[in-house]
């Protein structure tokens, strides 16, 4: 990693931290932000979080290796979660797994080579009765079957291209 | 979905403003009348938890919401956040007066941040009406909430996970006692409700606890809301009265040939058709609301499977019987899939199923055998001497 983008995601967690507040109870919110920002959260990330709370960085990383949502594996823009539990397993999500493995190329768990998107299991995420159900980011999709995947995919795809020559951090909302 | 029908009969802010003309022990007791148990499918006594709490001496002490809805089957809660915020942070603030907390805290999972906006909203409005703040409706009692993301963590779920998870460490459950209505959110009392209890919460102090009491059986008093889900004609959320039997249900929401309905969700039991007069009540059949409905054609051991999946993903690892237990769980039921399971190691299995309910250190440890036990003792003709299908 360049200097120049240490210092910038440097700063970023200190104002963070000075919005969030400088202590253990906001340690997660913190994670949690700079996951949807910057798609990972490594290891200089969690030396500066733990110097500004005064925590050691190994409590950081047992935090960050817990949770589902965290992890210091880096993720695309659009990770894509779709949900195995029994309900919407019953519902056809294996069919629907197939298919978003046949239209990105990458089996769960990977990542796209390109950085756009990340294919995931999530446990039971709510909508047992709409199934099968997925989460691109924060954006909840029901009764998917495998032809609207493609779809799916595509929106993200418009959603990137249209951002794409700009720096800025797309936010897929 | 379906209509909520005494929900949405509530008249807004009704349990607030009589929870304003009364005092701490008054509010206590009338939840205590009510009969009201945890709704999350603890059944812990709701008048109980408020009155430790309320007695508890600190400086400081914390309502806390548990939306953290993971168990399997479960989304009433998503759908009462949606259509019924208000009703949430009105019991919230009620139990915010009963204990003497100043601060609510509302723990939503990660998987539901797509509400976030909503919920903010809900809370800014009741901040611009008086609602929440300093001297609600005029009165002496500040009061205000905020939303703490989840980071994805079914066992935050467990009271003293999710205090663990607030307080920015692992979602490990701590050992109980001491117990968060006295030593709890950074070690100040704190209580920690489902959605639906303190929305109910806030309908009974509207309404009475008698108008509370009117439905329900002596030791599950109330009405309950539902998630149902699986192989029936009309999935979705039912408000029912407590002590309905599994048959009744079914014939509500269009499943009446299932061979089964699993009850309580991953960490429920496994009911099977010819057990369906039973009825759903902390006395029977506890169950924090999910029913997933399994037709005819299921195979129990996928079934199975999904949740011995979902448990060996989920268990935090803390304690040796969840963490170990799980997995051979799960790896004997890959033998009975195949068919090389003997009827000895079966009965070894059971026995760990056993010791997992008694020692792990959680509920999440205690309940994840349940389902597999409850197959094993209804559905052994369809167990032994598989031959497995796929190749």
């Amino acid at each position: 990693m360049l200097m120049t983008e240490r210092d910038r995601l440097a700063q970023e967690i200190r104002t963070l931290a000075a919005r969030l507040g400088r202590n253990r109870t906001s340690l997660i919110p913190i994670l949690l932000e700079i996951k949807r920002k910057y798609h990972t959260i490594d290891s200089y990330a969690m030396q500066v979080i733990a110097d500004l709370l005064g925590i050691h960085p190994v409590e950081v990383n047992s935090v960050v290796s817990f949770y589902a949502f965290l992890g210091d594996r880096r993720q695309g823009r659009f990770v894509i979660r779709l949900c195995r539990t029994i309900s919407c397993d019953m519902q056809g999500k294996s069919r629907v797994k197939r298919q978003l493995e046949n239209d990105l190329g990458i089996g769960f768990g990977e990542t796209t080579p390109d950085g756009k998107f990340t294919l995931e299991y999530a446990n039971c995420m709510g909508m047992c009765d709409q199934g099968p159900a997925l989460l691109v980011n924060d954006r909840i999709y029901t009764r998917v079957t495998p032809e609207k995947v493609h779809e799916i995919l595509e929106e993200c795809r418009r959603v990137f291209g249209v951002h794409a020559a700009e720096t800025k951090e797309v936010v897929f909302k | 979905m379906s209509s909520l029908p005494t929900y949405t009969e509530q008249i807004p802010e009704a349990g607030l403003r009589a929870a304003m003309g009364m005092d701490r022990p008054g509010i206590i007791s009338a939840i205590g009348a009510s009969g009201l148990k945890g709704r999350g499918g603890a059944g812990f006594p709701t008048g109980v938890k408020w009155n430790f709490a309320a007695a508890a001496q600190a400086d400081q002490k914390f309502v806390i919401c548990n939306a953290d809805e993971g168990e399997p089957g479960t989304f009433k809660d998503r759908v009462i956040l949606q259509e019924h915020a208000d009703l949430v942070f009105e019991g919230m603030t009620i139990a915010g007066k009963a204990i003497g907390a100043h601060e609510g805290i509302l723990f939503l999972r990660g998987e539901y941040a797509y509400l976030r906006g909503h919920l903010e909203a809900a809370l800014a409005g009741r901040r611009d009406r008086n609602l929440l703040g300093r001297g609600i409706l005029g009165s002496n009692l500040d009061f205000d909430i905020r939303i703490f993301m989840g980071a994805g963590a079914y066992i935050c779920g467990e009271e003293t996970a999710l205090i663990e998870a607030l307080e920015g460490f692992r979602g490990e459950p701590r050992n109980r006692p001491p117990f968060p209505v006295n030593t709890g959110f950074m070690g100040r009392p704190s209580i920690v409700n489902n959605v639906e209890t303190l929305a109910w919460a806030a309908c009974i102090l509207g309404n009475g606890p008698e108008w509370f009491r009117s439905h329900g059986t002596e030791k599950s008093t109330g009405r309950k809301i539902f998630s149902v889900s699986g192989d029936c004609a009309r999935p979705g959320v039912y408000e029912f009265p407590m002590g309905l039997t599994v048959a009744e249900l079914l014939r509500e929401v269009g499943g009446e040939d299932a061979k089964a309905a699993q009850i309580g969700g991953a960490a429920g039991q496994c009911v099977p058709a010819k057990d369906f007069k039973r009825s759903i009540a902390f006395e029977d059949i506890p169950t924090g609301g999910s029913v997933i409905v399994l037709g005819p054609q299921r195979d129990m051991l996928d079934v199975l499977h999904n949740f011995l999946e979902f448990f060996v993903d989920e268990s935090c690892g803390q304690c040796a019987p969840c963490r170990l237990g799980t997995t051979k769980l799960l790896e004997g039921l890959d033998m009975l899939r195949k068919g090389t399971c003997s009827m000895a190691y079966l009965k070894e299995l059971c026995s760990l199923g056993e010791t997992m309910q008694v020692a792990s250190k959680c509920g999440l440890g205690q309940s994840s055998p349940n389902a597999f036990l409850s197959v094993v003792a209804n559905f052994r003709e369809e167990l032994m001497g598989r031959i497995p299908t796929h190749a």
